[in-house]
């Protein structure tokens, strides 16, 4: 076990000023947990506010929920190590999926009535593609918990020298009480003020990291190995694809297209949050204006990850192949070590916290959700009154915590958390995307296939997560040339392809439902009056879903010729 | 009813809220630049008293959130309970 590794090497040297910053935004938070279960009582502001609140907030929210350990620390740790091909994730992999969202998905979404992404494949496979469906998510929301956890804990170990298993169950216990005081009507306010705490902790560090290495010119003269890791484009040490084509196709159909896609489009955190929105245009909006942030975080994440890479030390020789006793999941860390005067640390260090804290509530509460209703209501013990659903829901929390700390332990095993994490989202995200996007568009499609199809989709991902080298530890044999993130861009792809291919197989030789049933499940059974937004043609153009989709697509092209 | 006042959502706006921790951050930050910027400090970062520009930044950044929610609040649409219980019993 590798776990002591992440402790002991370095602390942040934090003293009363920056304590003072902290415990300032644990009481803002708790405060809105208190005040929004004292209104929802007398019903009013605080619910009000979430349904009033214009789209820009409902955007923030949408993205804030992402905003968690994988953003900051992972992006963060891939800016230090493989440069500006970091920027991938964000203008190859988020937007266009998010702008897809709210362009061609979310109107069927919002038109045909569902809640959930479970509940769509119950409604259009029947209970065997649901059970594959609720039980992977909520495998994968622990998994994911887990690793926000460990990154939580790994804070409160540099920050007060606790041992890290003990900072696992205290930063657990936090948590734990922050959701059940918070709550679900706190979770808007929280998230989009979360929003602000992190943008305001790391613009000022990456100001002064830009001023310490003397601006881009700076950057650009002393970067390792060499000015290559400003390019994005091919990205080959970052997908460990040797050939530059090869390596292309696999970030713009593997990341681009399969992974993002599948994890933006039917991640039921992320779509949820949008679908809850008051109108179509609203429910459309959200994503599209969430994209624009997520177009600049890597400024403020990459950069200061690159920024890294030149001025600490330790992180240095680790890019020279030294081992010094860091990870490049610590850059950040250490540069705010190196660099943050006391009280700009502890805002930083609350930005931290608040975005691995919400990471983790929204992973707790999305398990809770699904396994109470879609697993334990569904296959368990039915028809019981509400309130006993709701006790479930809570007991679930506090198993998912528990869960979520031993999976926190395994998480710490691995040095790049973004390879765990990648490889994850092929295993679980991609078949499921691959049999959404044809049972939608594909009226023929039976239920036999849609749970045949997610299992070998799955069954593929890990085949070649097994025959690449480490992408599993030591389960991993090494039969194929990959590795790294190129390794599960290729699982990715195959979980999609083998879903894809399985499903029109599967579909051939069983028999399709009832075209009757399949009403507003099915794109050419759904009248097309339920897909519009009635009022779509009195909209400014700021306010036009499609519009705003081109404006956004425009800048991301710009911005990968700018950087490429 | 013209000179009735309008409920607004006041305090429980988020852009106050906002507001409000980002302003306290920049005047701690700020006096923290001004009185406490030792020149151990200040080397870290070559020169660049970041506590002060950042809780500078901090402070205008909440000015503009109290402004934006001043000008443009949150207005409760007056029939909003009974709306909420019309769809409440519906369900």
């Amino acid at each position: 076990m590798t776990l002591a590794a992440a402790g002991d090497t370095f602390q942040l040297d934090a003293n009363v000023f920056d304590y003072v910053i902290i415990a300032l935004y644990f009481v803002f938070v708790i405060g809105i947990g208190v005040v929004a279960r004292r209104q929802v009582s007398s019903s009013i502001d605080f619910f009000l506010s979430g349904r009033s609140l214009p789209a820009w907030v409902t955007g923030l929210a949408f993205i804030s929920a992402n905003l968690g350990a994988v953003e900051i620390m992972g992006m963060s740790a891939n800016g230090a190590q493989y440069g500006m091909a970091t920027m991938h994730y964000f203008w190859i992999g988020a937007v266009p999926a998010m702008l897809f969202l709210g362009v061609v998905m979310m109107p069927f979404y919002y038109g045909s009535g569902v809640r959930s992404v479970p509940e769509f494949m119950r409604r259009r496979f029947g209970t065997g593609a649901h059970l594959v469906n609720a039980l992977s998510f909520a495998i994968a929301q622990l998994l994911i918990a887990g690793i926000n956890l460990y990154l939580l804990a790994s804070i409160v170990n540099r920050l007060l020298g606790w041992p890290l298993w003990v900072s696992l169950v205290v930063a657990a216990a936090i948590v734990l009480s922050y959701t059940a005081l918070g709550g679900l009507s706190a979770a808007i306010y929280n998230e989009v003020l979360q929003f602000f705490v992190i943008v305001a902790a790391l613009t000022p560090l990456t100001i002064i990291a830009l001023h310490k290495v003397g601006g881009w010119n700076g950057i650009t003269e002393r970067i390792q190995p060499g000015p290559e890791q400003l390019s994005s484009w091919p990205g080959t040490d970052l997908t460990g694809i040797d050939s530059p084509l090869l390596s292309v196709i696999g970030l713009v159909f593997g990341l681009g297209f399969v992974l993002s896609f599948g994890y933006w489009t039917t991640n039921f955190v992320e779509v949820q949050r949008a679908m809850a929105s008051d109108s179509m245009s609203a429910a459309r909006r959200s994503p599209i204006i969430g994209a624009f942030p997520k177009m600049f975080i890597p400024f403020i994440v990459v950069i200061p990850g690159i920024i890294a890479a030149i001025v600490v030390p330790e992180v240095t020789a680790l890019k020279a192949g030294e081992d010094s006793g860091v990870t490049y999941n610590d850059a950040i860390l250490l540069l705010m070590r190196d660099l943050l005067p006391n009280g700009m640390l502890g805002v930083a260090i609350a930005g931290l916290l608040a975005s691995f804290m919400a990471g983790m509530a929204a992973n707790i509460s999305a398990f809770n959700t699904v396994f109470s209703y879609d697993l334990w209501q569904q296959y368990v013990v039915k028809d019981k009154p509400d309130a006993y659903y709701t006790l479930v829901g809570r007991l679930a929390t506090v198993a998912a915590t528990i869960i979520a700390i031993g999976t926190a332990v395994f998480a710490s095993g691995y040095t790049n958390l973004m390879d765990y994490l990648q490889t994850l989202f092929g295993f679980f995200n991609a078949p499921l995307f691959a049999t959404f996007i044809l049972g939608m568009f594909w009226k023929r499609m039976t239920a036999t296939a849609g749970w045949v199809g997610l299992v070998s989709g799955t069954a593929a991902a890990v085949l070649v997560a097994v025959l690449a080298e480490g992408t599993l530890g030591p389960l991993s044999v090494g039969v194929l040339p990959l590795s790294g993130q190129g390794a599960s861009f290729v699982a990715a792809a195959a979980a999609f392809v083998v879903d894809i291919v399985v499903s029109i197989v599967v579909s051939m030789v069983t028999r399709p439902r009832v075209e009757s049933e399949l009403e507003g499940l099915v794109y050419s059974l759904t009248p097309k009056e339920s897909l519009q937004d009635p009022d779509a043609h009195t909209l400014p153009w700021y306010q036009s879903p499609t519009k705003l989709a081109g404006l956004g697509l425009v800048i991301i092209i710009v911005l990968n010729i700018v950087f490429r | 009813m013209p000179d009735e006042k309008k409920k607004t959502a006041g305090a429980f706006d988020i852009r106050v809220i906002i507001a409000a921790l980002l302003g306290v951050y920049g005047v701690i930050l700020v006096l923290l630049g001004i009185f406490n910027a030792t020149d151990a400090e200040l080397a870290r970062g070559d020169g660049l008293n970041i506590n002060l520009w950042g809780g500078l930044g901090m402070v205008v950044v909440a000015a503009l959130f109290v402004t934006w929610a001043r000008l443009r609040p949150v207005v409760l649409p007056p029939d909003f309970e009974a709306e909420e219980e019309r769809k409440r019993q519906e369900r």
